[in-house]
C-alpha cells in the first residue's frame, strides 16, 4: 500500500518550513532510519528519516519549496513489489504549500497627538501617541528581530553592556534572540555559560555591582527559579541595604509564559512574581517597536530588570520605527486602542486575546478601550484610572494564576483611585489556577482565551 | 575538535570496552570486560531494541503533530540504562531528568502508558498531564522524569537519604546528563551524599553535549569521575556503548552504595544520535560525526554480532524478536494515537490532597 510522507513539525510552534533538499531520489530504495530529505525553519534544520522500507516512489514537493505546511504530503512511498504508477494516482496531491504567514493585524495607527479628553482624566497622563515622531518611516519586523537589534545597538554604543547565558554565543541562542551577537561583537561580550543558573546569575550581579552592564538571558524564565535568590536578595536588595552606594545595572530577559505543550515545568507566567519585589523593574512588551524600545532603556537603567518575553509571540511581525536611537520609557502604558465603553488591561501575550475580543466586541457595538500595560513595575496606575474614568468599566485579561496577579493588583488599585467611577466590578480574565497540563485539550483549557474576554466584558457592560 | 575525535575513540572504541577507574578513589581497579552469557546477551538486546524501536517510532508521532512540546530521545544512549539496570534489585529505584522515555521501559513501565502520556491521552502514565518530560510510577520506583536540569540529582539525594532512615537496603540510581553535572545542587548534594553515607549511585550520561554545547566548552574539569573528589566519593568512566562494561561498573557501585559506604559515581561515555530535542539546528557537530559513532560503536550492533557470532543466532531468530519489539511499539502507538485526551474535569484535579 502507498503511504505518503508528511511534512514533519520540528517544534511545538512550528507551522510550516521549507524543505531544502532531497537526499533521495525517485526510485530509490529506503528503509526506516535512511534520510530522505532536509527540512529547514527559521530556528532549525532537520532530517526527514523514513519511518517504513519501500521504493520512493514520487517526489511531490521539490527541493527548495518554502512555507511548506506542517502535514502536507511531501512524497509518496510504495511498499515493495508495488506497482509505482499506481501508488502515485492511489495518494492524495497536496494542497500545495501554505500561503504565506498572513500578514498581522497592523498595529493601530499612531494615536492623534492630543487624546480628546475625557471627562475627568488627570489632565498629565502619559500620551504614548507621542512616542513616534509623525512621519517617521515604519518597517515591519519579527519581536525577535527588534530584541536582537536593541541588544546590538547597545552594546555598540556601550563597552560595558555584555551579554551571557546559556546558548547564546555559538548557537545563536536557543530561541534565535541573540543570532549574530557573536560575530559582531566576539566571544569576550557574547558569553557561554554552563547551565548553572543560580552561578551566572550571580556573576552578572557581581559584575553589574562594579558598573558592568550584564544582559543574562535565561533561555527561559522557568530556569530563573533557580537564580531567584541573586535576583531578589543580590540585585534587588542590595542599592537598599547599602544606603545608596551600589546598586545592580542588570537586565535579565529571556521568555516567559506558556509555549506550546511544553507541561507544567515549563509553562509558568512569572510577571506577577517578580513585581511584587521593590528594587526591580518588570517589563512586559508585546510589540516589537515596544520590545526594542523598552529593552534599550532597561539596558541603559541604572536599576535591575526583568524583562518578560514570550515565545510565540517571538515571531510575530510589527511595524517598527526607523529612528537613529529608539528608546521608551519604563513605567508608561500604552493606548493602544481608544473606546468608551469598557477598558481592557492586559501585556505581554495577553494583548492577543485583547485585541481580538475587542474585534469581535466591535461588531456587537461594544467600543473597546485597550490599555497595554508594557511596564509591570512600576506600574502606570494614572493611565488606567484615566481610562476607567473615561469607561467605568475594566476587564483585565493575563496568562498567570488568578490568586495575587496582576489583574488583582490592578483591580485593587482602581478601587483605591477611582472607587466612585466604577459602574460594574473589575473582572479578570486570567490562566486558571492549575499547573499547565500537557494534554492538548487541557492545556487550552488551562489558558484564557478570546472567548471568555468577550464574556467578562458583557458581564461588565451588563450585555 | 581534535579533543572531540580523541574522545570519540574512547568513548566506545573497543569490543574490550574497558572502564577506567579513576586513579585516586577506585576502590578496586577495573577488571576486563566482563562477558556476558546468553540469557544476558539476549536480554540486553531485547530491551535495548525497544527503546530505539520505541523512540523511533516517538520521533515519527512527533513529525506527525500526534506528540507536541518537547520530546528528547534516548537513541544511542541505550546501554547505559539497560546496563544499570540489569544491575539492581526490586526496590531500588530511579530518576533522571527529561530524556526519560529509555528509563522508563527499561524499568518495567508499560510502553502504552509512556507512549500515551506522550500524546497526552487518558491513559497515559500520569493521566495525559505530564507529557514526555514529566513522568513517574511509583509501582516500579521511578521517580521521574524532571524537566529542570539537576534538580533530579537532590532529589535522587532525597530517595537515598529515605533509604538510609529506613534502613531498607534499597540503593537510588539518579541519572543526569553533563551539562546538568554543573550545576550546584548537584555538589550540595554530593556533599551530604558523602557525609551521611546516603546509598545513592551517581550516573552522569556524559552524551558529549548538552543541547549546543559541547563538553569541554562548558566544564572545565572534563572528566566527569572526578567530580566527586573534594568530597570523597569514588568514580569511575565508563564505555558507556557497551552494555557490559555498564553492567559491571554499575554493580560496582551498587554493591559500594548498598553496604554502606555512600556514594558512587560512574560516567558513562555515551554519545546521542538524534538531535538534542526535535528542533536542533545540529551545527555544533558534524554528520561526520554522528555517522562513525553509529556505525562503529552502536551498542545494539555490538551485542547484535555477539548474538550471531558468538551465541550461533540465526538471522531468522533475531527478526522474531525484533517483529516482537516492533509489536509492542506498533501497539502502544495504536492506542496512544486513540485514547481520548484526558476528561476536561482533570483540570482541577490532583493539585492539592
Ligand atoms: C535549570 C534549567 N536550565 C536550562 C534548561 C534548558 N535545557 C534543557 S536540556 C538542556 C541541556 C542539558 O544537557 P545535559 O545535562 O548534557 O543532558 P542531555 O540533554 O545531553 O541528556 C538545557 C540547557 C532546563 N531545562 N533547566
Ligand atoms: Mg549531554
Amino acid at each position: 500500500m502507498a503511504i505518503d510522507i508528511l511534512m514533519p513539525a520540528l517544534s511545538p510552534t512550528m507551522e510550516q518550513g521549507k524543505l531544502a533538499k532531497w537526499l533521495k531520489k525517485e526510485g530509490d530504495k529506503v528503509k526506516p532510519g535512511d534520510v530522505l530529505a532536509e527540512i529547514e525553519t527559521d530556528k532549525a534544520t532537520m532530517e526527514v528519516e523514513a519511518v517504513d522500507e519501500g521504493v520512493l516512489a514520487k517526489i511531490l514537493v521539490g527541493d527548495g519549496t518554502d512555507n511548506v505546511a506542517v502535514n502536507t504530503p511531501i512524497a509518496v512511498l510504495a511498499g515493495e513489489g508495488e506497482d509505482l504508477a499506481s501508488a502515485v494516482a492511489s495518494a492524495k496531491m497536496p494542497d500545495l504549500v501554505a500561503p504565506p504567514a498572513a500578514a498581522p493585524a497592523p498595529v493601530s495607527a499612531p494615536a492623534p497627538a492630543t487624546v480628546p479628553a475625557a471627562p475627568a482624566a488627570p489632565a498629565a497622563v502619559y500620551d504614548a501617541g507621542l512616542e513616534v515622531p509623525a512621519g517617521t518611516e515604519m518597517v515591519n519586523m519579527t519581536v525577535r528581530e527588534a530584541l536582537r537589534d536593541a541588544m546590538a545597538e547597545e552594546m555598540r554604543r556601550d563597552g560595558d553592556v555584555f551579554v551571557m547565558g546559556e546558548e547564546v554565543a555559538e548557537y545563536q541562542g536557543a530561541y534565535k534572540v541573540t543570532q549574530g551577537l557573536l560575530q559582531e561583537f566576539g566571544a569576550r561580550r557574547v558569553i557561554d555559560t554552563p547551565i548553572t543558573e543560580h552561578g551566572f546569575a550571580g556573576v552578572g550581579v557581581g559584575a553589574a555591582f562594579t558598573g558592568l552592564r550584564p544582559i543574562v538571558e535565561f533561555m527561559t524564565f522557568n530556569f530563573a527559579m533557580q537564580a531567584i535568590d541573586q535576583i531578589i536578595n543580590s540585585a534587588a536588595k542590595t542599592l537598599y541595604m547599602s544606603g545608596g552606594q551600589l546598586g545592580a545595572p542588570i537586565v535579565f530577559r529571556g521568555p516567559n509564559g506558556a509555549a506550546a505543550r511544553v507541561a507544567a515545568q515549563h509553562s509558568q507566567d512569572y510577571a506577577a512574581w517578580y513585581s511584587a519585589i521593590p528594587g526591580l523593574k518588570v517589563v512586559v512588551p508585546y510589540s516589537a517597536a515596544d520590545a526594542k524600545g523598552l529593552l534599550k532603556s532597561a539596558i541603559r537603567d541604572p536599576n535591575p530588570v526583568i524583562f518578560l518575553e514570550n515565545e510565540i509571540l517571538y515571531g510575530h511581525s510589527f511595524p517598527v520605527p526607523v529612528m537613529d536611537d529608539f528608546t521608551l520609557p519604563i513605567g508608561k502604558a500604552r493606548v493602544h486602542r481608544q473606546g468608551k465603553d469598557v477598558t481592557i488591561v492586559s501585556f505581554g501575550i495577553g494583548m492577543t486575546y485583547a485585541i481580538k475580543a475587542a474585534e469581535a466586541l466591535e461588531k456587537e457595538g461594544i467600543d473597546v478601550e485597550i490599555i497595554d500595560l508594557r511596564t509591570i513595575r512600576p506600574m502606570d496606575t494614572d493611565t488606567v484610572v484615566a481610562s476607567v474614568m473615561k469607561t467605568g468599566r475594566c476587564v483585565t485579561v493575563e496568562e498567570g494564576y488568578p490568586q495575587s496577579g496582576v489583574g488583582a493588583e490592578i483591580a485593587a488599585r482602581i478601587m483605591e483611585k477611582a472607587f466612585d467611577y466604577l459602574d460594574a466590578p473589575v473582572i479578570r480574565v486570567t490562566g486558571k489556577d492549575v499547573p499547565m497540563p500537557y494534554a492538548a485539550n487541557l492545556e487550552k483549557l488551562a489558558l484564557p482565551n478570546v472567548d471568555e474576554v468577550v464574556q467578562a466584558v458583557k458581564a461588565v457592560t451588563y450585555r | 575538535m581534535a579533543v572531540a575525535a580523541r574522545k570519540a575513540g574512547r568513548a566506545g572504541s573497543s569490543a574490550a570496552g574497558k572502564s577506567t577507574p579513576n586513579k585516586t578513589l577506585a576502590r578496586k581497579a577495573a577488571p576486563n570486560t566482563p562477558q556476558f552469557d546468553k540469557a544476558q546477551d539476549l536480554a540486553a538486546y531485547h530491551e535495548m531494541l525497544l527503546i530505539r524501536r520505541f523512540e523511533e517510532k516517538s520521533g515519527q508521532m512527533y513529525g506527525m503533530g500526534l506528540i507536541g512540546g518537547f520530546c528528547h530521545l534516548y537513541i544511542g544512549q541505550e546501554a547505559v540504562v539497560v546496563g544499570m539496570q540489569m544491575a539492581t534489585k526490586e526496590g531500588d529505584q530511579l530518576i533522571t531528568g527529561y530524556r526519560d522515555h529509555g528509563h522508563m521501559l527499561a524499568s518495567g513501565m508499560d510502553a502504552k502508558g509512556v507512549m500515551a502520556e506522550l500524546t497526552g491521552r487518558r491513559g497515559g502514565l500520569s493521566k495525559g498531564k505530564g507529557g514526555s518530560m514529566h513522568m513517574f510510577s511509583k509501582e516500579k520506583h521511578f521517580y521521574g522524569g524532571h524537566g529542570i536540569v539537576g534538580a533530579q540529582v537532590s532529589l535522587g539525594t532525597g530517595i537515598a537519604f529515605a533509604n538510609r532512615y529506613r534502613n531498607n537496603g534499597n540503593v537510588c540510581l539518579t541519572y543526569f546528563g553533563d551539562g546538568a553535572a554543573n550545576q550546584g545542587q548537584v555538589y550540595e548534594s554530593f556533599n551530604m551524599a558523602e557525609l551521611w553515607k546516603l546509598p545513592v549511585v551517581y550516573v552522569i550520561e556524559n552524551n558529549r553535549y548538552a543541547m549546543g554545547t559541547a563538553v569541554n566548552r562548558a566544564s572545565a574539569q572534563t572528566d566527569f569521575s572526578k567530580r566527586g573528589v573534594s568530597f570523597n566519593i569514588p568514580g569511575e568512566q565508563v564505555d558507556g556503548m557497551d552494555v557490559r562494561a555498564v553492567y559491571a561498573a554499575g554493580q560496582r557501585a551498587m554493591e559500594h552504595a548498598r553496604s554502606g559506604k555512600g556514594p558512587y559515581i560512574l560516567e558513562m561515555q555515551t554519545y546521542r544520535y538524534r538531535g538534542h530535542s526535535m528542533s536542533d539546528p545540529a551545527k555544533y557537530r558534524t554528520k561526520d560525526e554522528v555517522t562513525r559513532m553509529r556505525e562503529e560503536h552502536d551498542p545494539i550492533e555490538q551485542v547484535r554480532r555477539r548474538l550471531l557470532e558468538s551465541w550461533k543466532l540465526s538471522e531468522d531468530e533475531l527478526k522474531v524478536i525484533d517483529g516482537k519489539v516492533r509489536e509492542i511499539v506498533n501497539e502502544a502507538a495504536e492506542f496512544a494515537t486513540h485514547d481520548p485526551e484526558p476528561d476536561p474535569s482533570e483540570l482541577y484535579t490532583d493539585i492539592l490532597l
